[in-house]
């Protein structure tokens, strides 16, 4: 649905995007994780059509980047990080204007059916700058859906949001996933982009990693196995260390603290090794760790400052 | 869609009390002033009145008008220019406003996003300033020539004044100096960080008004019928660029990214 080949953007001297290259399945809620300031929403707007890549291409929905410009923009949805709504006028107004600009064929259908949907319908012909934060965040979301588009674009939906409507904003983006719709989900709330998201990516200027949350939370960093041991485990620690295929280890007062790619296949050799030593194994667990936690890394590896 | 478009920036924008007044007040001013000029200047009609109107003024006098009459043709013909600063000045401030308003309320990129071109946004936001301009000076220069009508000394004092140079000037001059401001503010407010900016920028197309002006009432330059079509070729022209290359300086991206 979204297909991404060596996608730069440089502003003057800044680099704001290198060379992202990612596809985005039918379907699919794709989180796109990064810190302030990390190109996100530049590569939002050069997905939309809003900005002009330095380099490289895409395809969204089938509409190639710098060519289709207008189709693309016809079939996304994009719900900008502030609402950007025409606060004098009222809920519904600010709707039949985007439902004119889209070519919605039944506008006042399409209007009921998203306030009506996202709660809104009551307070219709107030003006949207009398609601509240949330309600204009709602409002800006039936805006982005009014013309049904097949792939939506969701830069922090959430953010400033308090905890209630947020709660309600991803209640409504995962009903928006039952319906089949491709979703490109830009946030820094991990545990939005974990509940909802089919994939994560890490991105600071350049993708750092993308994958499922499972497998992103297991990797890349490898899988943590915790030996729970009778006594000290600080003797231990040399002779597991020497095996080949453990990638750390410590020891944290009668625990050992193992990092592996693959557990289910070493753990055995490792107990056997130490039961030989003389070790008294009450508990193997492994340590599951958090996507803050994997996040937090990645961002720091590629900027030990920050 | 420019239908929607433009209601909505009047929705936006009339709710702009200054916006208001300048669109309400401006032109009721301007067509009430000259009148009341007209009533306290209207026993001045002596040979000495005559000494105070240029030369060149003068000689356009019709010979069969008396000095009184020619006084009032003069004084007439001076605040009919006026009219034409009506839709200088009031589209100026809507399209100023209308861009400051979206600014405000980050409502630019969401209204990019949508597959509007920028020739459809231009000209949305170009009629939505122009037309309550135009209206307004229309209004304004009727009920001008109303009162001048009931005011006048005599019938040939009425033909001078509401002569076809004066109303080719006023109903296809005034639209067409409206255009030429509101692109102007366009384009303006599309390049300079505040669009504020644009408000002050775009008055430099008063100036050549305002030097057409003073020319007159000083007499160095008195418009015929010649000078006002050249005038409204010109500004045709001049609005055609205009509009071109207020559409090519709308660079979305820089406004996208510049406006924070």
């Amino acid at each position: 649905m979204i297909h991404i080949r060596n996608l730069t953007k440089r502003f003057g001297d800044v680099l704001a995007v290198d060379d992202l290259t990612l596809d985005v399945a039918e379907g699919e809620i794709f989180g796109f994780l990064g810190p302030n300031g990390a190109g996100k929403t530049t590569t939002i707007r050069m997905l939309t059509a809003l900005i002009a890549p330095t380099r490289g291409t895409a395809q969204v929905n089938g509409h190639t980047l710098g060519e289709d410009d207008r189709r693309i923009r016809q079939s996304v949805g994009l719900l900008t990080e502030a609402p950007g709504l025409y606060e004098n006028l009222s809920a519904a107004y600010n709707l039949r204007v985007y439902a004119a600009l889209y070519g919605v064929a039944d506008a006042e259908r399409q209007i009921q059916k998203y306030l009506s949907m996202l709660g809104l319908w009551e307070r219709r012909d107030d003006p949207a700058g009398t609601f509240s934060k949330g309600m204009k965040q709602k409002l800006a979301l039936a805006r982005a859906l009014l013309h049904e588009p097949p792939v939506l674009f969701l830069d922090e939906p959430t953010a400033a949001l308090d905890p209630e409507a947020a709660h309600l904003v991803r209640d409504f983006i995962a009903e928006l996933r039952r319906e089949g719709r491709t979703i490109f989900l830009c946030t820094h709330n991990l545990t939005e982009a974990e509940r909802l998201c089919d994939r994560v990516a890490v991105f600071r200027t350049r993708l750092l990693v993308v994958d499922t949350p499972i497998n992103l939370r297991r990797g890349p960093f490898g899988r943590q196995v915790v030996f729970h041991l009778a006594e000290d485990a600080a003797p231990f620690v040399a002779p597991v260390r020497a095996l080949p295929f453990v990638d750390a280890c410590e020891a944290v007062e009668n625990k050992l603290v193992l990092t592996l790619d693959d557990p289910e296949q070493y753990n055995p050799e490792i107990v056997r090794r130490l039961v030989a030593l003389g070790a008294d194994i009450r508990f193997v667990g492994e340590l599951r760790r958090s996507l803050e936690d994997v996040y937090l890394r990645l961002v720091h590896a590629q900027n030990p400052d920050l | 869609m420019l239908k929607i478009l433009i209601y909505k920036e009047w929705a936006e924008v009339f709710k702009n009390r200054l916006v208001l007044f300048t669109v309400i007040f401006l032109p009721l001013l301007l067509g009430i002033l000259p009148l009341v000029m007209l009533g306290t200047m209207g026993n001045v009609t002596g040979e000495s009145s005559l000494n105070d109107i240029p030369p060149s003024a003068l000689a356009m006098c019709p010979p069969a008008l008396s000095a009184g009459e020619c006084v009032q043709v003069y004084l007439l013909s001076q605040f009919v220019l006026m009219f034409m600063l009506i839709p200088l000045v009031i589209p100026v401030s809507i399209a100023a406003y209308s861009i400051v308003g979206e600014k405000r309320v980050r409502s630019l990129e969401p209204l990019l996003a949508t597959p509007i071109t920028t020739w459809e946004l231009i000209l949305a936001k170009a009629l939505a300033a122009v037309i309550p301009a135009v209206v307004a000076s229309w209004a304004a220069f009727l009920l001008f020539a109303i009162g001048g009508v009931a005011m006048a000394a005599s019938p040939a004092v009425v033909r001078a004044f509401l002569h076809p140079m004066w109303l080719l000037a006023v109903v296809v001059g005034g639209p067409l100096l409206a255009l030429l401001s509101v692109s102007l503010a366009l384009m303006v407010s599309s390049r300079v960080n505040d669009p504020r900016v644009a408000e002050q920028l775009a008055g430099v197309v008063a100036v050549p008004l305002l030097a057409l002006l003073f020319g007159q009432m000083s007499g160095f330059l008195v418009l015929n019928r010649n000078l006002v079509l050249v005038f409204l070729l010109v500004l045709a022209l001049l609005d055609a660029v205009m509009l071109y290359f207020t559409v090519r300086v709308f660079d979305r991206e820089n406004i996208l990214t510049r406006w924070r």
